[in-house]
């Protein structure tokens, strides 16, 4: 089997090391740094997003993995060995690309097979593996295509089954369902997800789409500008980002300024501009800062026509009046803008839409009390 | 309704115009040449029989048609010369495409190759010999290839050869002169094919665990044979045919098919025989276009 045997795990002997191991890369573009001494740790089995906005370095990291750009500094330790320096036919690494990049004048059967007859697998075994990865992207009755005479969908079912023929300990994919519309993109997220599952490999995924990117991820490292801003579970990086950036990036926020007044237990007391002082969780890593911003996201936002019926905790609970500005119905869920009294600061509130005709409704120019829990406020550096 | 207006007059008459010129500048022509080639010499003027006078009357006109005959055809098939000429023209324009590709793929793959700012250059450095004539190009290689000329003097002095080396009038002279002449028609559509070619499909070769030399010979060639087809077919039609480089340059003692017309047109003033080799080689020529026709709708279905 030949090169393909070099690709079976040597991870096993050694269970101290990821699989692989970003130490410190950097690469530059003239006078431009794509990536800035980035360090990161994949495990094995594991599904990993890069996400980030266009221009950030992910892809430019992506092609460092796959070899098709050399970094300028550092290591890339797969299994422990630095393959930084090594040519992208020799890594035992496999990508699909964005475009695809499927081969126009072969078919089908011919696109999947390439990489396993450059591996010089014996011709039983390659019908016998093209078969199997026929089947497993639903690709039966089509192995005599070209790819010009298939669908979009069609078409990065052979781009994945190709890029996952040699199976390579680690999958890299560049902006896998960009290609596709909303619909397929859908369904395919479902499926590359059991697909990694059923074949045990490692994925790293390249998205600038922060839906797909949560769906699909175990982990997420969010870049920005040549760094890594925050690596986390999607739960995480959308519950606790650690920098203003990151939250603003992920997900929707309302973002307000501040200065600490208080500490008082586990409470921050913030003297904010526009919204009066609010209560907030103490994060655990503020340092001495003093001018911060309180991040809430507008789910967390509770609306009322009065205040809370239970008047119990509001000491604890941020409290604040205005008028609704502008209603945005969404479906599922209506976003709201207020106007908050004295100050002209503005919040976003998201409600969802729980029943089909609601009493609830608020209309623009209606007065509302805007609460939220201080465990929801993010208190982020500014 | 909407899809019917797009043939609107002057569209209709803009498609038609194509087939016009067709017929009047290459369909009326040849049928001017296939009824000389039907003739016979004559001692008159003009030098063949019979003449078409439209003015002698029907009975003139049904004689005349009677008159025609394939004897030249026979004698074309019948005489070694003809034979010869034809088959060396085809060996030589074979020949001489087969070094064209030869030459022309590596230049057309460093071009395409080149950053995309120093392509347009290089374009013009290939099409830049168009903009001195044919002929004086050709009379350089002759001032270049004899006895006390360019190469023999450079030869010389770099004491690679002893006495002066024969080019002149040797079929290799011959050759330079063509591969000279039909480079860039070679090259653009090499060039054009390679410069299209997407590089993520070689990034994907090689991350499919290919080597350069494999991407290659899988990717890249396999992808540029439209331009090869092309290029070819651009070269080896007109090489058959070609007349003034194998006149200049190369030796009198074998003849190409478009010589042996020069000669039988001007020197033996036998205008029938001539026309019969012009049908002649423009039915061998018709072969390799029916194959590229082929190749080019296979193309077409596919995509």
């Amino acid at each position: 089997m030949g090169p393909l045997s070099e690709i079976t795990p040597q991870a096993s002997v050694d269970t101290a090391l990821p699989l692989l191991r970003i130490d410190t890369v950097g690469k530059q573009f003239g006078g431009f740094t794509a990536v800035d001494e980035v360090s990161l740790d994949i495990k094995a089995g594991e599904f990993f997003a890069l996400l980030g906005p266009s221009g950030c370095g992910k892809t430019t990291l992506l092609r460092m993995l796959a070899g098709f750009e050399t970094p300028d500094s550092g290591r890339i330790l797969l299994h422990g060995e630095d393959v930084a320096q090594m040519p992208p036919h020799q890594r035992p690494v496999n990508m699909m690309f964005q475009s695809y990049a499927l081969f126009p004048h072969l078919n089908v059967r011919d696109n999947i097979a390439f990489g396993l007859r450059r591996a010089g697998m014996p011709r039983a075994e390659i019908n016998a593996r093209v078969a199997e990865l026929v089947a497993l992207v639903r690709l039966e009755g089509l192995e005599k295509r070209r790819p010009e005479q298939l669908s979009g969908g069609q078409r990065q079912r052979v781009a994945l089954a190709r890029a996952v023929a040699r199976r390579p300990q680690l999958l890299l994919l560049d902006e896998p369902l960009a290609a596709l519309d909303k619909k397929l993109r859908d369904s395919t997220q479902r499926e590359l997800l059991a697909l990694q599952r059923k074949l045990g490999l490692t994925f790293i995924v390249v998205t600038h789409d922060q839906d797909e990117a949560m769906t699909l991820a175990d982990r997420i490292g969010v870049m920005n500008a040549g760094k890594l801003a925050q690596v986390a579970t999607p739960r995480q990086l959308y519950e606790e980002p650690r920098s203003r950036w990151v939250a603003e990036f992920v997900g929707d926020v309302n973002i307000i300024e501040g200065q600490i007044e208080a500490r008082e237990g586990g409470r921050l007391r913030v003297a904010t501009q526009g919204a009066g002082v609010l209560t907030a969780l103490a994060p655990r890593d503020l340092g001495g800062a003093t001018d911060v911003c309180v991040a809430i996201r507008p789910e967390k936002i509770r609306l009322s026509q009065r205040a809370p019926a239970s008047d119990s905790g509001a000491a604890t609970i941020n409290r604040l009046e205005g008028t609704i500005a502008n209603v945005n119905y969404l479906g599922s869920a209506s976003s709201y803008t207020i106007m908050l009294d004295g100050g002209g600061a503005t919040l976003r509130a998201s409600l969802a839409n729980a029943a089909r005709v609601s009493a609830d409704a608020y209309a623009a120019g209606q007065r509302v009390t805007v609460w939220f829990a201080p465990d929801d406020c993010i208190v982020l550096d500014r | 309704m909407s899809a019917r207006n797009i043939f609107t007059r002057p569209a209709r008459l803009a498609a038609i115009a194509p087939y016009g010129w067709m017929v009047l500048f290459f369909l009326v022509p040849f049928g001017f040449v296939l009824k000389l080639s039907l003739s016979q010499v004559a001692n008159a003027q003009p030098p063949y029989l019979p003449v078409f006078d439209l003015g002698a009357g029907w009975q003139a006109l049904i004689a005349a048609v009677s008159a025609l005959s394939l004897d030249n055809f026979r004698l074309l098939l019948s005489d070694q010369l003809y034979l010869l000429a034809g088959l060396r023209s085809l060996t030589v324009a074979a020949t001489a495409t087969v070094l064209l590709l030869l030459i022309g793929y590596p230049i057309a793959y460093a071009m395409s190759r080149l950053p995309r700012h120093w392509q347009p250059l290089a374009m013009i450095l290939v099409i830049v010999p168009f903009w001195t004539s044919f002929l004086i190009r050709v009379y350089a290689w002759i001032n270049i290839l004899q006895h006390d000329g360019l190469l023999n003097q450079i030869l010389l002095t770099l004491h690679i050869v002893s006495e002066p080396v024969v080019w002149l009038s040797t079929d290799t002279a011959m050759y330079i002169g063509m591969v000279y002449s039909y480079l860039p028609f070679m090259i653009l559509p090499l060039y054009a094919t390679l410069s299209k070619l997407d590089p993520a499909l070689l990034e994907a070769a090689a991350d499919l665990g290919s080597s350069p030399l494999q991407s290659f010979w899988r990717v890249t060639l396999p992808l540029s044979l439209p331009g090869v087809g092309a290029g070819a077919l651009l070269c080896f039609i007109p090489l058959v045919g070609e007349f003034v480089i194998p006149d200049l340059l190369a030796g009198s003692d074998s003849l190409m098919i478009g010589q042996t017309l020069w000669l039988e047109f001007f020197t033996n003033r036998d205008w029938p025989v001539a026309a019969a080799t012009a049908v002649m080689l423009l039915a061998i020529l018709l072969l390799p276009l029916v194959i590229y026709d082929r190749f080019q709708r296979r193309q077409m279905v596919r995509s």
